[in-house]
């Protein structure tokens, strides 16, 4: 067991991965020699070559065009979007392409693609480096989403994605990639090596694709986060001392509503949270499921915290965010309700 | 006073429209063996000159001449006559299936065949294409059975693709075919990924792209060809240059480059335009371009110059933009006509011959038909089951895909 960070455990999962499959490659831009702006990369290439981990020309399209190339002679490609706001050109070649490629070809040919990319705001980098568009994805079928919220998911995960038969979208939340993060952001950053989620294995593990995580009991309310409102969502519940029950989904499609189901029966309250904008955003399904799936069991409506349906700006950055304080109000108003 | 009037947009048009004589003198068309064959390894900087010229074999008299000419033997050219003659009576009898309202939809080859067959021929087993949906010469010319095209496009219960596809969507790995996709130019960066694995995995085989004349203005060509030069991908680039992109013309995408071909100067990429009616002078420049892959000189462009004489599907017509008689003014001619020309000039054909394997070839594909109709076509008999549907997504059907099957009644 060793302690390290998301971006640690992200490459641990890479170095493991490739050091098993040598179909597995590495690419992207800045991944190579430098090893990715986020060093997610670092010392891979110098590992197992300029072949099997290198730099792409910056075409987001041609980088997961040619990864669904590689993936139909044989190879395992994991791909680097270097933010997840980039994967816009890239978008046609995931969802008409690599999401329906065994569909179309009743299997002649499949698409075993990773598709990794930074997510989520955090860290000042405005409306062009803050964006989640995991919603984007979850409407594609033929897709998998998966977003962790620690270290030793986004390992676990990151090799289940790897070794999954079908283009996954990894959706790494960069204010988590060197600490867990509670949504204060006047106070210091607290260290992975602090955290439990912070103790990782240094070999091969895999944590299925499709199963949530209850990261606390409670039997109040039960809150839906993932990756970093995860953190938030724990820190509200604390300062409210309300005894809510939070769900990390970790993987948004498929969805563990069998965990979602059983939670909210029994709490018979539900706050949904995420970053991403709120209309049309993922926490629409989640509404639309638990009300299909507990509606006799609701006490309340469901509530949603969100960002604001604005791009995400720069400066009031902490405003836009969905902190504690939000979906503390949110905890309330659904035990009010 | 201001000395610049003010500005106004040039929208490019082509030079005849319905009623116009037909014009095709903008078609520069060298003389037959006038263009130079370099070696597989030449330096792309000393070839530019083919970029902008076009590569011919056969000349008006039906005789193959120069230095592209002399690698097929008679019995190679005979069956390159046949894939030609199957493929054209394939596409008559499928047009009139989906006339009779045996499927939904329909796009023939007429006056292409040669650019797929003759390609095919150059290629070894196991080589990949990742075509569009005009190369069906492709499958015919690696005899693929044609039941199965048939049943693929009367989407009945034997269709490979159990129903999922619009009809001429084949897909075959074993084959060498890609499956193929309805977004435009996707498929040509794929390939280029594919290439790329093949070199990462130090094997021997190889992929071809496929794009249409229209679809080099998409995004995913330029980052085809940045990708295939930067890492050298053992790739053919392939653009068949068919004059038409539905109704609008071939100078609407090529825009102030002089022809598509030039477009692989600026990354570096050989470049070669060749007569796409002309079955020798395509095998000869594949055959070029697959070798210079083989030996990891990298990847080559080739533009076909050639002209779409049918409809872009059962869906166009293309009275509506273009004279009627323009096919038969087409400078090119007939590539089943030409070869045909040539082989009889050879001594290996006749018109008698020739007359009868068409009588042959029709009845064969008509007893192919029959066999495919037995399955079931678009509206009757036969058909892929409504479970089909819901497999195949994911390798693993996940819970809420077995949740609506199961709503559904399956």
């Amino acid at each position: 067991m060793a302690r390290m960070t998301m971006i640690e455990a992200v490459r641990s999962a890479m170095d493991v991965s490739m050091g098993r499959d040598e179909d597995v490659v590495v690419f992207g831009e800045d991944v190579g020699y430098f090893g990715g702006v986020f060093r997610c990369t670092q010392g891979l290439q110098a590992k197992y070559g300029k072949t099997r981990c290198f730099d792409a020309p910056i075409s987001e399209s041609g980088i997961v065009g040619t990864a669904i190339g590689m993936a139909a002679y044989g190879l395992k490609p994991c791909v680097e979007i270097q933010f997840a706001d980039y994967m816009y050109p890239a978008y046609d070649q995931l969802t008409q392409e690599a999401a329906r490629i065994r569909y179309r070809s009743n299997g002649d040919f499949t698409c075993p693609i990773v598709v990794r990319m930074p997510t989520g705001g955090g860290i000042f980098g405005g409306q062009t480096h803050s964006q989640s568009p995991e919603a984007l994805f979850t409407h594609v079928c033929g897709l998998k989403v998966i977003v962790p919220s620690n270290p030793y998911d986004a390992k676990g995960l990151l090799i289940s994605a790897i070794e999954d038969p079908d283009p996954v979208m990894f959706l790494e939340p960069k204010r988590l990639y060197n600490g867990p993060f509670d949504g204060h952001h006047e106070r210091p950053v607290t260290p992975w090596s602090k955290h439990e989620l912070g103790d990782v294995p240094e070999g091969h593990y895999s944590i299925p694709i499709g199963k949530a995580e209850i990261r606390r009991k409670g039997s109040a309310v039960t809150v839906i986060a993932y990756g970093t409102m995860v953190h938030v969502a724990l820190a509200a519940v604390e300062e409210t001392g309300i005894d809510a029950e939070v769900i990390d989904l970790r993987s948004l499609l498929p969805l563990d509503l069998e965990t979602i189901v059983r939670s909210v029966t029994k709490t018979g309250r539900c706050v949904v949270v995420h970053e991403a904008t709120l209309t049309s955003g993922f926490g629409g399904e989640l509404v639309a499921l638990v009300q299909e799936h507990c509606f006799y069991h609701l006490e309340a409506p469901v509530v949603r915290v969100t960002g604001w349906d604005t791009p995400y700006p720069h400066a009031q950055e902490w405003d836009y965010f969905p902190g504690p304080a939000r979906v503390g109000r949110a905890l309330t108003e659904a035990m009010e309700g | 006073m201001d000395e610049f009037s003010r500005l106004s947009l040039h929208v490019p048009e082509p030079a005849v429209r319905p009623g116009d004589q037909p014009d095709f003198s903008n078609v520069k068309i060298p003389k037959a063996g006038s263009v130079p064959r370099p070696e597989v390894d030449v330096e792309p900087e000393a070839i530019r000159d083919l970029a902008y010229s076009i590569i011919r074999v056969l000349n008006r008299e039906g005789e193959a001449v120069g230095p592209w000419a002399g690698l097929l033997s008679d019995d190679e050219l005979l069956t390159g006559l046949r894939h030609m003659m199957l493929l054209r009576a394939f596409d008559a009898r499928m047009l009139m299936a989906q006339r009779q309202g045996k499927t939904s939809f329909y796009m023939q080859h007429l006056g292409e065949e040669a650019v797929s067959c003759a390609f095919r021929r150059a290629l070894r087993k196991g080589d990949m294409n990742f075509p569009t949906y005009r190369q069906a010469g492709l499958l015919i010319a690696d005899d693929y059975p044609m039941v199965e095209m048939m049943n693929q496009i009367f989407s009945n219960e034997l269709d490979p693709c159990h129903g999922r596809q619009l009809p001429v969507m084949y897909t075959s790995k074993e084959h060498g075919f890609f499956t193929i996709s309805g977004n435009l130019a996707t498929q040509y960066v794929q390939a280029v990924g594919w290439a790329m694995a093949s070199a990462i995995k130090n094997d021997t085989r190889i992929a071809a792209g496929w794009i249409g004349d229209g679809s080099t203005a998409e995004s995913d060509f330029h980052s085809a060809l940045v990708f295939a030069s930067t890492y050298k991908a053992p790739v053919i680039l392939n653009i068949v240059n068919n004059q038409w992109a539905i109704s609008t013309f071939q100078g609407i995408a090529r825009g102030g480059s002089g022809t598509f071909a030039a477009r692989g100067l600026g990354f570096g990429i050989p470049a070669l335009r060749v007569d796409g009616n002309d079955y020798l002078a395509v095998y000869a420049v594949a055959r070029w371009a697959a070798e210079r892959a083989r030996r990891n000189l990298g990847p080559t462009l080739i533009e076909y110059v050639t002209y779409r004489v049918g409809a872009h599907s059962t869906s166009d017509d293309p009275s509506a933009y273009r004279p009627k008689t323009e096919s038969e003014a087409w400078p090119l001619g007939d590539p089943v006509l030409r070869l045909k020309k040539h082989l009889i000039l050879r001594g290996a054909w006749s018109d008698e011959r020739h007359a009868q394997t068409e009588a042959e070839i029709m009845d064969q594909v008509i007893q192919a038909q029959k066999e495919a109709e037995s399955h079931g076509t678009l509206h009757a008999g036969g058909r892929p089951s409504v479970r089909d549907i819901f497999e195949g997504v994911y390798a693993e059907m996940p819970p809420h895909i077995r949740r609506q099957r199961q709503k559904a009644g399956y």
